[in-house]
């Protein structure tokens, strides 16, 4: 398991380990302090007839909760990771293909969404999907002060004034998804953008780390 | 550009680099600007600059300078002239289904085996094992294998019949067995003789003299994934004298 220490940028600790599952074509697990995810790639495989596209690969996305049945807000957060992958996916390159992508969570303690993307990214990477490039996701809120609180636990989140997950890809560093929660004005909204993007550095950081560490092993 | 990935490609040659997906290789090409040169799998070129689509290793072949990402990869896509093991789970008409591993399966004409005619039609039966060579494969269309050369000849294809045991393992394991610098099946070969077939889609199918000896050849070839040359080479040793010690002890 790889971790790295990521507390001078505000980012709780990350880690990560691939390619855990055997079944998979790629897997990872992705944890932001206490917060977990494990994600798994299927892919390119065949695709069910009514969800083919001529010219592209289809991406599919199953979100599982810990408990529990999948509601409207696990479909919801589904939509978003899917979106956000088939953005960095050169899906093309693949047609009337399938890749499925399952994320697990395995616990939540904040910023879970982030956690799924960036979970599924290294899946994805670790799956030898080709890719644009890779996308990293970072929450970042308001607190009742007014304060930015970067990567904020649950128990952080419980009083906050708004809630903002953002992922950005790497190489022009732009927005690939923006969810938000909660209302503050335009400047604040412009610096919890800022402060997300220079922390989305640090993960793009993390993801090299992890696999060049993996690839030295090879 | 993000200033670690500048170091190491001050730090090391352009070779063996570690690449991750959007990384801008145009530095590395600077090398060869002026002559021709390949992308292989896992590079594109986006306008000016080339631009890694995979996470890996890059390689370097020298004679015509061909570029490619090495990855470690389960999922097979099949590619033009490679050979695939499959294993046969339909018949449609003229044509055989065939399982190999990639997002939909290939067919097999029942005429692409030695000396097949209409009248003198191969006998194949479902769940047979096929080692045949790729003759259609790209993304648009439906892959299709062969089990004959273009002279019509099977060169080693065909159904591996009479027992024979197959198993999956990496793509990457594949490669690296079939590597001119490998030398594991040769010294896997001095131990014990074995009949062995690799699928580039990650399938091995091999038939030793007895089932013990297949055992122990697959768990050789399996074990030999992460392995350097000169541990393969202290693996098969090893391996040579428990066997000796083995069969000695049951004479």
């Amino acid at each position: 398991m790889e971790s790295s220490d990521m507390n001078d940028s505000g980012l709780r600790t990350a880690g990560s380990e691939q390619n855990l599952l055997s079944r998979p074509d790629g897997s990872a697990t992705f944890t932001q302090g206490d917060t977990s995810v494990m994600a798994a790639v299927y892919g390119p495989a065949d695709v069910r007839q009514n969800k083919e596209i001529i010219d592209r690969a289809t991406v599919e996305v199953i979100y599982k909760p810990k408990s529990g049945m999948p509601g409207i807000r696990e479909k919801s957060k589904e939509q978003l990771i899917r979106n956000t992958c088939e953005t960095v996916i050169l899906t093309a390159m693949h047609p009337r293909s399938s890749i499925t992508i399952v994320t697990q969570e395995v616990q939540d303690s904040g910023a879970l969404l982030a956690c799924c993307i960036n979970a599924s990214c290294m899946a994805l990477m670790d799956a030898g999907v080709p890719m644009k490039c890779l996308v990293a996701a970072v929450t970042c809120m308001l607190d009742s002060e007014e304060r930015l609180v970067l990567d904020p636990t649950d128990k952080q989140a419980k009083d906050a004034l708004c809630l903002a997950t953002f992922a950005f890809d790497s190489t022009n560093k732009k927005v690939v998804t923006s969810t938000f929660q909660g209302s503050c004005t335009m400047q604040q909204y412009q610096s919890l953008l800022a402060s997300c993007q220079t922390a989305s550095q640090k993960v793009f950081d993390f993801y090299r780390t992890s696999a060049e560490r993996r690839l030295a092993k090879s | 550009m993000a200033p670690p990935r500048e170091e190491t490609v001050e730090s090391k040659s352009s070779e063996n680099l570690r690449v991750l997906p959007g990384d801008d290789l145009s530095d590395v090409f600077i090398s060869t600007r002026g002559s021709k040169f390949r992308l292989g799998p896992g590079l594109r070129q986006e306008g000016e600059t080339v631009v890694a689509c995979k996470c890996g290793i890059l390689r370097k072949k020298e004679p015509n300078d061909v570029f490619w990402i090495d990855n470690h990869q389960k999922r097979y896509v099949p590619v033009k002239g490679e050979t695939v093991l499959g294993i046969v789970v339909g018949k449609a008409g003229d044509v055989f289904k065939v399982d190999i591993g990639g997002s939909v399966p290939a067919t097999l004409s029942y005429l692409a085996f030695e000396g097949a005619t209409k009248r003198n039609r191969p006998n194949v039966a479902i769940g047979d094992v096929v080692f045949g060579r790729l003759l259609v494969a790209n993304r648009d269309m439906e892959p299709e294998l062969v089990c004959m050369d273009s002279a019509g000849r099977s060169g080693g294809l065909g159904i591996m019949s009479d027992g024979g045991f197959m198993f999956q393992c990496s793509l990457g394991l594949v490669r690296k067995m079939l590597s001119p610098k490998c030398t594991l099946v040769k010294q896997l070969g001095q131990v014990m003789p074995v009949e062995l077939a690799a699928g580039m889609n990650g399938r091995i199918w091999l038939r030793g003299k007895t089932v013990s000896s297949t055992i122990t050849a697959m768990n050789a070839i399996s074990s030999a994934e992460f392995m350097t040359e000169s541990e393969i080479r202290l693996m098969v040793h090893r391996l040579q004298d428990s066997v000796s010690g083995m069969w000695s002890g049951i004479s």
